[in-house]
């Protein structure tokens, strides 16, 4: 009988989880919305969303051989590729390829690897490519289009690697729109009668990013997600009930300048945030008491600037903006131990 | 009975069906047993026999060494052959004194101690003399003496003696077992203990994935009106004393005070049968049941073990290994020691021997943190295990002990759900045991600084005091002639 390797101690036993079976549920979760989106845009989201991942997986590479780092599991653990996923969610569908080139750089290079790769990024990598290619380039990244225009496979290559026009085919998100007509003076309780009908909202049948419009599939993902105790209610429960009393409040005391409920949470990325974005791991408080806070605060900031800023979606500025104030939540919001007060005294006996 | 929810926990993997069934077997005496003498938490036992000497069954080897100390019998008649250092059942393959005992098969008993006909009406300091003088300690695997913690109704006013059968520990059998064979012992001895301690009421508390026991323990207590038996939900670590006392209370346990702060005590099942055993017929602490198993045991089983028998042994009795162990665990996989060698022997404490393959263990190579907060959430401590990691990883201690590394119990369920498989418990294990010895050394050094002053100040005493004298001195010899000072 050798002498076993008795350096570890228990348990020796352990759960079938791992960071990649994570991703990989993660990644299955957003496939019916992604699949959905690409029937819908054609063949330009899907060049879109084929050259976003790819990109993100060839940077993460580059960075790890810079770096002298092993290429696996990195590479393999599918958290870059769910970076590429979820930015080309929140991309355009018709951007061109230098956008996702340009994203994938400021998600992965930037946000990920300088930080010291998986697991130490402060911001959200995927909103942090696209907040950067927001305010860089606010033209392509509003360059909105109606569904179903699918243009054939040539001539997508043409909008996605050359300088096709979409003139023909462009059109405003609805959170754009709403806001434009607000600011020529047309009241909020008129424009959204412009807007697709509800039905067509929730389906997805309207123009967004390349990912956020379905909200009823994005809906299933997310609660997959929770069945499989992936993410749990709070971070999405909290964002998105935030997000319904501060614009059903609003709406109640002037329904001409605030869009109700049904508005925010069909129009924007309010859904593919609340259980895709927001729930990112890394860059979110780990204490459930620190989840409901962190949501909170996504769900208010969202719906400030979607109301008062000059963006019509704010959702990916309130995301990196609660990501700040994630090692301060962690800090100061901490499950109250076993035995002890909040403030880590001892309970006291009963009878002393 | 009202079942109050108890906080985190997880629902590992059991795989307790490879044993549940199997009855009890005893094993056969081997051709030496190896009675370590520390088999307990508190002060090693004193040996009172020396080599050649010819023993009988149940007579008394090494007596308790102190006040929390326990003793060790002979679990068979035979003669002594040695007392030597030996390998300790420690992941520290440390040896320590140790009795060889070569039985001569004969199993000739010693003369006991008489049996208590009725225990219910003697002093409760009888009963506690005699689990004490029968090396009785906890035997869930805390082996803390059992004596000491029967005398808790002394100074705390207590209402209910817990009896632990949650079992919550996967692949372990031998409480449920020992439930279902022996029901009326551990009842029984339940009742005997909660006399010792003065409760009125005794709980047993069984793990609901044990229907059969409990059956078996509810029909034993039927005629009694002062026991009552709670099926607690399956959920780890549900076994742990106060988590077992919350359940039962909804009260949690104050940090730094004990259970019988709250007035419950809690003893484990088979802790209670031996108590019967020792009270009823004055039989000492001499075998216990171990459940042998894992993916690698040829034939796993529940042995009733005489204590002192090498692992090796029980093994092969078990049809020995099929396949090269990954680990072999003294316990359960959750909580349990991994053992150096199976040259050790069966001490109190041991409850299972796991020989688990590497598809059992599951261990993988450690990767960063997601920060997937999983460990936060099932923490029964409620802990932020996450972060204490990366305080112990930088070595700021001071910094882990401030949101609570000392307050884990190490139950494991972080390092088990844990997908970046990121060994928690060690982190916090280590970190414990060198918080511990900072304090020591810190206590050492405040001592040492102590003796240093008075030393001092006891010095300048004695200066000041030859000074005085000597000053005195001179002015009697100034006195006594006073022509010196003129000129």
């Amino acid at each position: 009988m050798s002498v076993l390797n008795i350096t570890k101690a228990a348990p020796f036993t352990h759960a079938p989880n791992t960071t990649q079976s994570i991703m990989l549920t993660v990644l299955l979760a957003l496939a019916p919305a992604t699949l959905f989106d690409a029937w819908l845009f054609g063949w330009p989201a899907i060049f879109m969303f084929i050259l976003t991942v790819g990109f993100c997986l060839l940077l993460e590479a580059g960075c790890l051989i810079l770096q002298n780092k092993p290429l696996t599991p990195s590479l393999t653990d599918g958290s870059v590729v769910l970076t590429g996923w979820l930015l080309a969610m929140s991309l355009p569908p018709y951007a061109p390829w230098w956008i996702s080139l340009l994203g994938a750089i400021f998600a992965v290079v930037l946000a990920k690897q300088l930080f010291g790769g998986i697991g130490q990024n402060v911001f959200n990598p995927a909103m942090v490519g696209r907040v950067a290619l927001l305010v860089s380039f606010p033209l392509q990244m509003t360059a909105w289009v109606k569904p179903s225009s699918a243009p054939g496979f040539v001539e997508s290559l043409g909008i996605t690697f050359g300088h096709a026009s979409l003139d023909g085919i462009s059109a405003a998100s609805a959170l754009g729109y709403v806001k434009t007509e607000l600011s020529r003076g047309v009241p909020v309780s008129e424009s959204v009668h412009h807007l697709p009908a509800l039905s067509d909202m929730v389906l997805g049948i309207h123009p967004g990013s390349f990912g956020e419009t379905s909200a009823i599939l994005i809906l299933l993902g997310g609660l997959f997600l929770m069945a499989r105790k992936v993410i749990s209610w709070h971070v999405p429960v909290s964002v998105i009930g935030t997000i319904v009393v501060l614009s059903g409040l609003a709406s109640l005391a002037d329904p001409a300048r605030f869009a109700g409920p049904e508005f925010h949470l069909f129009a924007g990325a309010t859904f593919l945030g609340a259980f895709f974005i927001a729930t990112d791991y890394v860059t979110s408080p780990v204490s459930k008491q620190g989840q409901l806070v962190y949501g909170a605060g996504v769900g208010f900031f969202t719906w400030l600037i979607r109301t008062f800023a000059g963006y019509p979606e704010g959702m990916a500025f309130a995301v990196l903006l609660m990501n700040t104030l994630t090692p301060i939540i962690d800090h100061h919001i901490r499950p109250r131990a076993f035995g002890r007060t909040r403030k880590g005294e001892p309970l006291p006996v009963k009878g002393e | 009975m009202k079942l109050f929810p108890v906080r985190g926990g997880i629902h590992p993997d059991y795989r307790k069906d490879r044993t549940s069934e199997l009855a009890i077997v005893a094993l056969p005496l081997p051709k030496t047993l190896y009675l370590p003498l520390q088999q307990h938490i508190g002060a090693a036992a004193e040996p009172v026999v020396k080599a050649g000497d010819r023993v009988k069954k149940g007579q008394l080897l090494a007596q308790s060494g102190g006040v929390v100390s326990a003793s060790v019998h002979a679990p068979t008649s035979g003669v002594i052959s040695a007392i030597a250092e030996l390998t300790a059942p420690h992941a520290s393959g440390m040896p320590q004194p140790t009795i060889l005992l070569e039985p001569d098969g004969h199993e000739e008993w010693a003369e006991l101690p008489p049996g208590i006909p009725d225990p219910f009406s003697v002093d409760p300091n009888v009963i506690r003399a005699r689990v004490a003088e029968s090396g009785i300690v906890g035997m869930g695997g805390a082996t803390f003496p059992s004596a000491v913690k029967l005398n808790l109704g002394s100074q705390h006013k207590l209402t209910t003696l817990l009896i632990n059968g949650a079992e919550c520990e996967p692949y372990l059998t031998c409480d449920d077992r020992v439930m279902r064979e022996y029901a009326a012992d551990v009842v029984d001895g339940a009742r005997i203990m909660a006399r010792a301690l003065g409760t009125p009421k005794v709980v047993i508390g069984i793990e609901d994935n044990k229907p059969a026991a409990i059956k078996a323990i509810t029909e034993a207590a039927q005629a009694y009106t002062d026991v009552e038996v709670i099926s607690a939900p399956t959920q780890y670590p549900m076994g742990s004393e106060r988590i077992l006392v919350q359940l039962i209370t909804g009260q949690e346990t104050p940090a730094k005070k004990l259970t019988a702060d709250l007035g419950v005590v809690v003893h484990n099942v088979a802790t209670a049968k031996a108590v019967h055993e020792a009270v009823r017929f004055g039989r000492p602490l001499l075998a216990r049941v171990v459940t042998v198993s894992g993916g690698a045991v040829a034939e796993p089983k529940n042995v009733l073990a005489p204590l002192g028998v090498m692992v090796s042994e029980i093994v092969a009795f078990c049809g020995g290994l099929k396949t090269p162990p990954k680990r072999i665990v003294n316990g359960g996989p959750m909580m349990g020691q991994p053992l150096p060698t199976l040259e050790v022997p069966v001490v109190k404490g041991m409850s299972g021997i796991l020989a688990l393959t590497a598809e059992e263990t599951s261990e993988q190579p450690t990767q960063p943190c997601i920060r997937c907060g999983t460990c936060v959430t099932i923490c029964p401590c409620g802990l932020v295990p996450v972060d204490m990691a990366a305080f112990i990883r930088k070595d700021h201690l001071d910094s882990a002990a401030r949101i609570g590394v000392r307050d884990c119990v190490s139950c494991g369920s972080c390092s088990y759900v844990c997908p970046a498989h990121i060994p928690l418990v060690h982190y916090f294990n280590y970190a414990k045991g060198k918080l511990n010895a900072l304090d020591r050394e810190q206590r050492k050094t405040d001592h040492i600084g102590k003796l240093v002053e008075s030393h001092n100040v006891r010095i300048e005493k004695q200066a000041a005091a030859r000074k005085a004298a000597a000053a005195a001195a001179a002015a009697a010899a100034a006195s006594a002639n006073p022509e010196n000072r003129a000129e």
